[in-house]
C-alpha cells in the first residue's frame, strides 16, 4: 500500500461538522489539513439548475449510493437483521457539504435540561420517573456552558426567528419555553406561508404560544463574521433534498467551502473512501493515520497526527468498529461502550388536514413557518399523562411538489387509482397541510449499533447492523400528539383530518428525519461515553469525533445548531489548549 | 443489439401537444400530421401499448381535465426502465435476500425492469379490451409489486419536468396549478392568503435557459 506525504490534520468527511472544523482550524493554526470526502465536490453553483422533483426529490440524488453501502436494521436482538435496499427513514448526503446541502434549515436549540437530562429528572421526579431499561446519560456539558457557541452558530447561519427568551427575560411572540438566549436572532423571521398562519392563528387561539419557526434559509440579506454574505429566501420551495439555487439556506458549500479553498493549508480529496483508522497502542495509544482507497480505486494510507471522525452518525461508529477502536458495547452484559445510545427523533405527522380553500403550497420554504412548543418541557401535567419528556409541533410551508404531494387523501375516499380517485387527488391536491410533531427519543439499552454478521460492502467490509425500536414512552407521547394536534386542525378550519396511526414497529420506509444520533456518545467518564466533553476520544487523545454521534439521547430540536456548536467548543480547546501541549483534555 | 421499436401515436388521440422526441427536441404535433413513431429505449412496441392503456385506466382523461395519455406516461416510463433507475443502479442488491414485514420495504432480487417485464406477461391484449374489461384486468392485479410500481410511475410521468418525457406540455401541471420551478415566490406569499394563485408553469429548461441532462440520459 502507498503511503502518503504525513499531513498534521485528516478529517473524515465533508459536511457541517468536518469543514467547520477545517475552517476553524485553518483560520487560527497553519496546521496542514486533508479533508477526506466519499462522495463527489460540489460548488453553490451547481445548485442553479436542480430544480427538478424527479430527479432530486423523487430518485435522491444527492443521498449516498445504497448500492455501495448501506445499513441492516432489526427491531430487537432475536430477530434477523435485513439490509435497507433503498433509503427510505433517513436521507444521509454524500458530496461535499454532506446532508448540510440537502437539508431544510430548521435551526432549533436544545432545551437546557437536555444536557443533563438524567441527573435534572432523577432529581426532580425520582429514580423511576425514567422508563426501565433506559440509558439516558448526562452530556458532562451545561446549557450554559454551551450557550456562547450556540450564539456563534446562529451568526454563522444567520439564522432567522425571534427570541423568546433573552437573558432570562420572556418575550412574547419569540419561544418563551426555550433556553436563554444572550442575543436576538441575527435576521428578523421568514415570511409565513398561508397554512402555517392559519396554525398560528389556531394555536393561539387555543391559548398555545405559537412562534416563528428558526430558519437558515433566511429572511434577507446578511454577511457572516466570516464576511460571507448571502440575500434572503425567495420561497421558491426547493429546499428539501435540493441545494439551494439563490444561495439563501445557510450550506457548508456557500459558507465554508469557500474559505477554505482560498486556504493553501487545506485540500479536500472527493472520491476518498476510508476503511480503517489506524493506531498504536500500548503506554501511549495514538493514531497514525487512515487507510482509503481513492477516487482511482487505489488503497493508500495517510499519515496524520491528528484525527477528526466526521461521517454522519453511522459511518462514525463504523470505523470505530471497523478499526477495533475502543470496546464495542453489548446489550447483554452492558459492557462497552461503542454503539450504544442508538436514537432517532420521533418525527410524525400528527393531524394531516383537509380544507376548502386553496393553500398555495407550492410557495414556501423548509423552514418557513410557526411552531408551538407548550408540550416541550418536562413540568406537564405528570400525573395524567404516562410518558416522559415532550416534543413540538410544527406547521412549515414546505414548497410542495406534485410527485410527492399528490394523493394524499381524507381516509373518507377509498380509491386508489382510476377516475373517483384521480378527481379527489386534483381537488384535494392544494387543500392539505399537516401539523408535524417533532419529540425526544430517549436512549435505551435495547437500542444500539454493532457490524453485521452477513451483510457487506461494496469492498467486502460488514455493514452496521441497527437494533432499533420504538417503546411505550414515545407511542404513547405520539398518540398524546396526535390528540391535541387534531384540536389544532380543527381550530384551523380543517373540513377533514387524517389522525396519525400509533406509532407501532420502527418502519424502516416512512422518511422521518435524518437525526439519527448516538453511536460513539459524549460523557463526563470513560466507564459509559466514547469521547470527553470536547469530543476528544478517552483512549486515543489525538482522535476527536464530531457530529450527532456523540450524543447520547435524541433531543425533539432539530441536531444541526447543537452539532456545530460543539465543533466550535472542540476547536477552541484544540487551539487554545490541546496544540500546546497534546494530550487529554480535562 | 436489439430491433428498433417505436410507439405510434396518432394526432387523434394526442390533440395538438408538444412531443419530446429522444434527443429532446421538442416537436408541436400538429392536427394535420396523421401520427408520430418516437423510438422506444426500453419496451417493444406492444408492451408500450400495453403500458399507456394502462396507465390511462389507473390516470384516466376525463372530463376532469388530461391524463397519463396526453402526459406521454408511457415514453416516461420507457425512458426511466431504460436509464439507472431501471436496472437499480442505486439500490442494495448484495445476497442474501429474504421476505420481510413490510416496515423493511421492498427485499427483492428483481429490478423495475424485471418487474415490468414480468407483470406485462400478465397483460397480454390488455391494449384492445374494452375500458370495463382493462379495469376488471387491472383490479385483479392491484396487491402486486408490479401495480404499485406502474401507479407510482404513472404519477412521476403525470407531474415530472417535461425534459423526462412526462407531463408533455405540461399537462399535469396546469391540472394542479403547479408553476413548476419558479424562481421566487417572494411578493406573493403573504399576498394569497386563501386565494389560489395560479402563475402559468414553466419547465427548468425555460427557467434557467439551461441545457440539463436528466438522470436517464447517461453518459
Amino acid at each position: 500500500m502507498k503511503t502518503l506525504p504525513a499531513v498534521d490534520a485528516v478529517i473524515i468527511g465533508g459536511g457541517w461538522a468536518g469543514l467547520l472544523m477545517a475552517k476553524e482550524l485553518s483560520a487560527r493554526t497553519s496546521l496542514s489539513i486533508v479533508v477526506l470526502e466519499r462522495g463527489p465536490s460540489r460548488e453553490p453553483s451547481d445548485y442553479a439548475t436542480d430544480m427538478d422533483e424527479l430527479d432530486f426529490y423523487v430518485r435522491l440524488r444527492m443521498m449516498q449510493d445504497l448500492s455501495q453501502e448501506t445499513v441492516t436494521l432489526r427491531h430487537d436482538t432475536s430477530k434477523r437483521a435485513l439490509p435497507l435496499r433503498q433509503h427510505g427513514a433517513f436521507l444521509p448526503g454524500a458530496g461535499a457539504g454532506g446532508s448540510g446541502e440537502h437539508w431544510n434549515a430548521q435551526v432549533p436549540r436544545f432545551l437546557p435540561d437536555c444536557f443533563e437530562l438524567l441527573s435534572k429528572t432523577t432529581e426532580k421526579y425520582g429514580s423511576n420517573a425514567l422508563p426501565g431499561g433506559h440509558a439516558v446519560r448526562d452530556w458532562g456539558v451545561t446549557y450554559d456552558e454551551l450557550e456562547p457557541d450556540y450564539t456563534r452558530v446562529d451568526k454563522l447561519l444567520g439564522s432567522s426567528g425571534k427570541a423568546g427568551n433573552l437573558r432570562g427575560k420572556l418575550i412574547d411572540g419569540g419561544n418563551i419555553f426555550e433556553g436563554w438566549r444572550s442575543e436576538e436572532y441575527p435576521t428578523p423571521p421568514t415570511k409565513v406561508p398561508y397554512v402555517s398562519a392559519l396554525f398560528r392563528d389556531a394555536a393561539k387561539s387555543l391559548g398555545y404560544h405559537p412562534y416563528p419557526a428558526p430558519s437558515a434559509n433566511i429572511s434577507r440579506a446578511y454577511t457572516n463574521p466570516d464576511g460571507i454574505s448571502r440575500g434572503g429566501c425567495t420561497y421558491c420551495g426547493f429546499c428539501n433534498r435540493f441545494g439551494c439555487m439563490v444561495g439563501a439556506k445557510a450550506q457548508p458549500t456557500n459558507l465554508l467551502l469557500p474559505i477554505i479553498q482560498k486556504r493553501k493549508s487545506v485540500s479536500l480529496r472527493a472520491g476518498a473512501w476510508v476503511r480503517r483508522i489506524l493506531f498504536d497502542s500500548g503506554s501511549k495509544p495514538t493514531v497514525r493515520g487512515v487507510t482509503y482507497v481513492d477516487a482511482t480505486g487505489e488503497e493508500v494510507f495517510q499519515p496524520a497526527s491528528l484525527l477528526f471522525l466526521a461521517s454522519w452518525t453511522f459511518n462514525n461508529t463504523r470505523l470505530l468498529l471497523l478499526s477495533g477502536i475502543g470496546e464495542p458495547y453489548d446489550p447483554a452484559s452492558g459492557r462497552g461502550t461503542v454503539g450504544s445510545n442508538l436514537t432517532h427523533q420521533i418525527s410524525v405527522p400528527s393531524a394531516t388536514a383537509f380544507f376548502d380553500q386553496p393553500l398555495n403550497r407550492f410557495m414556501g420554504s423548509g423552514s418557513a413557518g410557526f411552531m408551538v412548543s407548550d408540550f416541550d418541557r418536562d413540568d406537564l401535567d405528570r400525573a395524567s399523562l404516562n410518558f416522559i419528556r415532550g416534543g413540538y409541533f410544527a406547521v412549515r410551508g414546505f414548497g410542495f411538489q406534485p410527485i410527492a404531494n399528490f394523493g394524499v387523501l381524507p381516509n373518507s375516499v377509498k380509491a386508489t387509482w382510476g377516475s373517483e380517485w384521480k378527481k379527489a387527488a386534483v381537488s384535494y391536491y392544494d387543500r392539505t397541510g399537516s401539523i408535524i410533531f417533532t419529540g425526544e427519543h430517549l436512549a435505551y439499552k435495547s437500542n444500539f449499533m454493532d457490524l453485521d454478521p452477513i451483510y457487506k460492502d461494496k469492498l467486502g467490509d460488514p455493514l452496521l447492523r441497527l437494533t432499533l425500536d420504538w417503546r411505550e414512552n414515545e407511542r404513547d407521547m405520539s398518540d398524546f400528539a396526535t390528540k391535541k394536534a387534531v384540536e389544532v386542525a380543527r381550530a384551523m378550519g380543517a373540513k377533514e383530518i387524517n389522525p396519525f396511526p400509533s406509532l407501532r414497529s420502527y418502519d424502516t420506509t416512512r422518511y422521518q428525519s435524518t437525526h439519527v444520533q448516538g453511536g460513539t456518545i459524549m460523557g463526563a467518564s470513560p466507564d459509559h461515553s466514547v469521547v470527553n466533553p470536547y469530543l476528544q476520544h478517552w483512549q486515543l487523545p489525538n482522535l476527536f469525533v464530531l457530529g450527532g454521534s456523540t450524543f447520547p439521547q435524541n433531543a425533539s430540536a432539530n441536531p444541526t445548531p447543537t452539532i456545530l456548536a460543539f465543533v466550535y467548543r472542540a476547536a477552541d480547546a484544540i487551539v487554545d489548549r490541546y496544540l500546546k501541549h497534546p494530550g487529554p483534555l480535562g | 443489439m436489439r430491433r428498433r421499436h417505436f410507439l405510434t401515436l396518432s394526432a387523434a388521440t394526442l390533440g395538438g401537444v408538444l412531443v419530446y422526441s429522444l434527443d429532446r427536441k421538442a416537436s408541436i404535433l400538429a392536427s394535420q400530421k396523421k401520427s408520430v413513431r418516437i423510438p422506444l429505449r426500453f419496451f417493444t412496441e406492444t408492451e408500450a401499448l400495453i403500458v399507456a392503456a394502462a396507465a390511462s385506466r389507473i390516470f384516466p382523461s376525463d372530463d376532469s381535465g388530461p391524463g397519463a395519455r396526453e402526459a406521454g406516461v408511457a415514453i416516461f416510463i420507457d425512458r426511466q426502465l431504460a436509464g439507472p433507475y431501471g436496472r437499480d443502479r442505486f439500490r442494495y442488491t448484495q445476497p442474501p435476500f429474504e421476505d420481510a414485514p413490510r416496515e423493511f420495504g421492498y427485499q427483492g432480487r428483481a429490478t423495475p425492469r424485471e418487474i415490468y417485464r414480468e407483470g406485462l406477461k400478465g397483460l397480454q391484449g390488455f391494449h384492445l379490451l374494452a375500458e370495463a374489461a382493462q379495469d376488471e384486468a387491472l383490479r385483479q392485479i392491484e396487491t402486486t409489486l408490479f401495480f404499485a410500481l406502474l401507479r407510482q410511475n404513472t404519477i412521476e410521468g403525470m407531474f415530472c419536468d417535461p425534459m423526462h418525457g412526462g407531463n408533455v406540455d405540461m399537462v399535469g401541471w396546469q391540472l394542479l396549478g403547479f408553476p413548476g420551478p419558479r424562481m421566487s415566490n417572494f411578493d406573493e406569499i403573504e399576498k394569497y392568503y386563501g386565494k389560489a394563485f395560479r402563475p402559468k408553469p414553466v419547465s427548468l429548461a425555460d427557467a434557467t435557459r439551461a441545457k440539463i441532462r436528466p438522470s436517464e440520459d447517461e453518459q
